[in-house]
């Protein structure tokens, strides 16, 4: 089976630091990786390298495209690794605000993914922008009015059905449940759950929250000062850990 | 079907002073289609370590752990991912949900996850919750607040939606009542006839005795504990 997504030793320095180093894995479709460690662990580094908003120092970033199977999206013009993102790929940032457009209502923040995509027909795109409203928990009443005015919840999922209505294969997602209460984060996680079973999407996500990645990933990296110190299941990982580090974080959760 | 040859364990402690705690070695035994074997020992023996080995919750040095031909000491993740999916279920102690998912999602899911329709996986959850006496009010709510034996039940039910050719049941029948115990036992029977091979732990004599064909005293790998 030829991976979705094939990670070659990136690395990525900033000046004398190191953002990550030598990372590489391969992650097959319909698979969820979870990226743990504390923050300036070099996680989100990773993850923005894979997505290309930033270009690492060395690497491979090898996604399995639609038309022409594995490339290496580093080395892609511009406007591919752009369409790329438009259409296969998906990004959910850890503050809606980054993701969505806040002057533009909800339905066309939906609806202009899809309009980058072709869709030209108004009726149309409204319509699957109301769909998607739907499909995560946002009342269709509020397809007109603008993100500004919806909770820190809402807005999360509004980027969320931004990102999927295009029917992405890869999602990307930097702390997708950070700075939600924990009702709305079990909200969030459950709708995540079902989109990835239902759309057989593949995902990478970065999180601090191991109850997190234990719902909802079924691989799991550990990474600290920009290396990868144990890669493995999520449930063995975090019952068994075997590195010096995964045993710390393991053991310095609180128990509820 | 399930077949172990030469598995031990150590854990090492890394911030507890490098402690190695060697808990099982030499562990060699296998179970054929429509055998039920329990795992036997004084608490602290090693059994539910041993289940996890099985399960690959926990990592195995050496040795080699074979289901339906992969060998679970050697497979990649995604190997794993899908053995558990189609072939090993396992029924742990605890009922481990994504909070406020309605119970009966919660036992299809492993048959959704199969790719069975939504129809057909729920009518089957509604079909076990029936037979395992959860009333039908409780099916809409998330069985987080649900109590133990009833969590344990949804566990159950969960554990056999789908036909697992291979189970793994950590004390199944724990904090059930009489009447339940007993219906759970008749749902390992019925797996045990239709071909699967089982490992379980049972502190439960009457119940081992009852559908266990064969017993592992796992404290027989438990190494000397040196002065």
């Amino acid at each position: 089976m030829t991976p979705l997504l094939s990670v070659q030793g990136v690395t990525k320095h900033y000046g004398a630091h190191i953002g990550c180093a030598d990372v590489s894995f391969d992650l097959y479709p319909g698979e969820v990786m979870g990226i743990v460690g504390e923050s300036g662990s070099g996680k989100s580094t990773l993850l923005n390298c894979m997505a290309g908003h930033l270009p690492p120092d060395a690497g491979q970033v090898i996604f399995d495209t639609r038309g022409d199977g594995p490339r290496d999206t580093l080395t892609m013009s511009e406007p591919e690794r752009r369409m790329l993102g438009r259409t296969d790929w998906a990004f959910v940032h850890q503050h809606a605000r980054d993701g969505l457009r806040m002057g533009v209502s909800a339905g066309g923040n939906v609806g202009e993914r899809l309009m980058a995509v072709g869709a030209r027909h108004y009726g149309d795109i409204r319509e699957r922008a109301t769909d998607w409203l739907d499909r995560v928990e946002i009342d269709s009443d509020r397809v007109d009015d603008r993100p500004t005015t919806f909770s820190g919840g809402m807005q999360q999922r509004l980027q969320i059905a931004r990102n999927l209505v295009t029917g992405p294969r890869l999602v990307f997602m930097d702390e997708p449940t950070g700075g939600l209460d924990v009702s709305v984060q079990a909200r969030l996680l459950d709708l995540l759950r079902g989109l990835v079973r239902d759309m057989g999407l593949s995902a990478i996500i970065v999180t601090h929250d191991l109850a997190v990645v234990r719902l909802l990933a079924d691989r799991l990296m550990v990474m600290k000062s920009g290396r990868v110190v144990e890669a493995g299941l999520t449930d063995q990982v975090l019952d068994d850990p075997q590195h010096p580090y995964s045993q710390l974080l393991v053991s310095s959760v609180l128990q509820v | 079907m399930i077949e172990l040859k030469d598995v031990s364990k150590t854990f090492t402690l890394h911030n507890q002073g490098s402690a190695a705690i060697e808990v099982i070695s030499g562990v060699s035994f296998s179970v054929a289609p429509g055998e039920c074997v329990a795992l036997t020992g004084a608490s602290g023996a090693g059994k539910s370590t041993l289940m996890r080995k099985i399960y690959r919750s926990y990592l195995t040095q050496s040795g080699a752990i074979r289901i339906g031909g992969v060998d679970l000491v050697q497979a990649e993740p995604r190997e794993v991912i899908a053995l558990r999916r189609d072939v090993l279920g396992y029924v742990s102690q605890f009922l481990r949900v994504v909070p406020r998912v309605p119970t009966l999602d919660v036992v299809a899911e492993p048959l959704r996850a199969l790719g069975v329709p939504v129809d057909e996986a729920q009518a089957r959850a509604q079909e076990l919750l029936s037979q395992l006496n959860i009333p039908q009010r409780l099916w809409s709510l998330s069985p987080t607040t649900f109590s133990g034996g009833e969590q344990q039940r949804v566990n159950i039910a969960r554990g056999f939606a789908h036909a697992y050719p291979a189970m793994l049941l950590d004390e199944p029948t724990a904090s059930l009542d009489a009447e339940n115990r007993e219906i759970v036992l008749s749902l390992i029977e019925e797996a045990r006839a239709r071909g699967a091979a089982i490992i379980g732990i049972f502190h439960d004599e009457a119940a081992r005795a009852r559908v266990c064909n064969g017993e592992i005293d796992v404290s027989c790998f438990t190494p000397e504990v040196a002065a």
